[in-house]
């Protein structure tokens, strides 16, 4: 990598660096959502200059866009604005996490370099891909034709989790209006039900 | 909403054009950057866009649902009988080779509409979870 790759990196690493103590210092539920979304959009950006351009799509389109949204209606939902304020240092966690966290950073010391052709992840099936897969299923896109096609049976249990939460959220939610209006019977309650999910 | 007539004609011009890229993204993931999770959100972010200017009511009249439930689940069976699919024609669950005349077309085919699975049920699973989130009144 070239300096000023590096450099890039390093700038968004602290940027998320600083949205992240700023997630953790602030009290306003609003202010922390807001940071998570913009955590989200420097990690995209992160994502394009590692040119995981899917990845970094997703990311913007889930993880800032979609998932602050679901936060905000959330936190409409459950009207809890502000944190509570000055909790005590806790002194245990702050030990187990920071332990934790430096195994972590230990433990990548091991890891293969970046981009490392020798790396065990790019001599496994990473050659053959690239190699064979525009021959065998005709697509330009090496991301497409190994999440639709070599891996499509991960995909399809990715696609069964998501249709599991949403399932989830309409089971939950979709009924909880029913159960608290007074005098509604059950038979037209699926009516209603209809109306409103 | 009904005052804010800016928000509400910035809308109105915005909502054709995120479809229509959400559209783009679904189908051509196959060439570029995209496919079906992102176009699943992409295509629920323009009704959630709608559903917020416009309330959730009016939301509600444009994607009922009882038709976001049935696309939901058929997100998921879609993707499912294209596995079968290749059972019946002769292989394997998910080989996409036996579904055209040749293997290159069939992993066509069945990249496509794999893809179309994932963006049903991803577009609906949003949605739904907006829709239910946002029609609660506590």
């Amino acid at each position: 990598m070239n300096p000023a790759d590096i450099f890039i990196d390093i700038f968004l690493l602290l940027l998320m660096a600083a949205v992240a103590i700023a997630i953790v210092r602030s009290h306003l539920m609003f202010a922390v959502v807001m940071l998570s979304g913009i955590f989200s959009l420097l990690a995209a950006v992160l994502y394009v200059h590692l040119t995981a351009v899917d990845v970094a799509f997703t990311e913007a389109a889930v993880g800032a866009g979609v998932s602050t949204l679901l936060f905000l209606a959330t936190l409409a939902l459950t009207h809890v604005n502000v944190e509570e304020k000055h909790k005590p240092v806790r002194v245990v966690p702050l030990v187990i996490v920071t332990a934790t966290g430096a195994m972590l950073i230990w433990g990548t010391l091991d890891m293969p370099h970046y981009g490392d052709p020798e790396a065990p992840a790019n001599k496994h099936v990473a050659p053959r891909y690239i190699q064979e897969s525009p021959k065998e299923t005709g697509l330009p896109n090496m991301v497409t034709s190994v999440l639709a096609s070599y891996r499509g049976y991960d995909t399809l249990g990715e696609v069964v989790v998501i249709f599991t939460a949403g399932a989830g959220v309409l089971v939950i939610l979709g009924r909880s209006r029913r159960r608290r209006r007074p005098g509604v019977n059950d038979e037209d309650g699926d009516n209603l039900e209809e109306e409103r999910a | 909403m009904n005052r804010h007539s800016i928000l509400r004609v910035v809308a109105k011009l915005m909502i054709p054009y995120i479809l229509l890229f959400a559209l783009y993204v679904q189908f051509h993931g196959d060439f570029g950057p995209g496919g079906g999770f992102q176009a699943g959100v992409i295509f629920a972010a323009a009704f959630i866009l709608y559903a917020l200017i416009f309330g959730i009511e009016n939301g509600r009249k444009v994607m009922p649902a009882r038709v976001n439930r049935i696309l939901l689940a058929g997100g998921v069976l879609l993707y499912c009988f294209v596995g079968l699919a290749g059972i019946f024609l002769g292989s394997e669950f998910l080989d996409y080779n036996v579904l055209g005349p040749t293997p290159v077309a069939g992993q066509h085919y069945g990249i496509l509409l794999v893809e179309l699975g994932v963006g049903l049920t991803v577009s609906s699973t949003m949605i739904a979870i907006f829709y239910v989130f946002a029609g609660q009144d506590i």
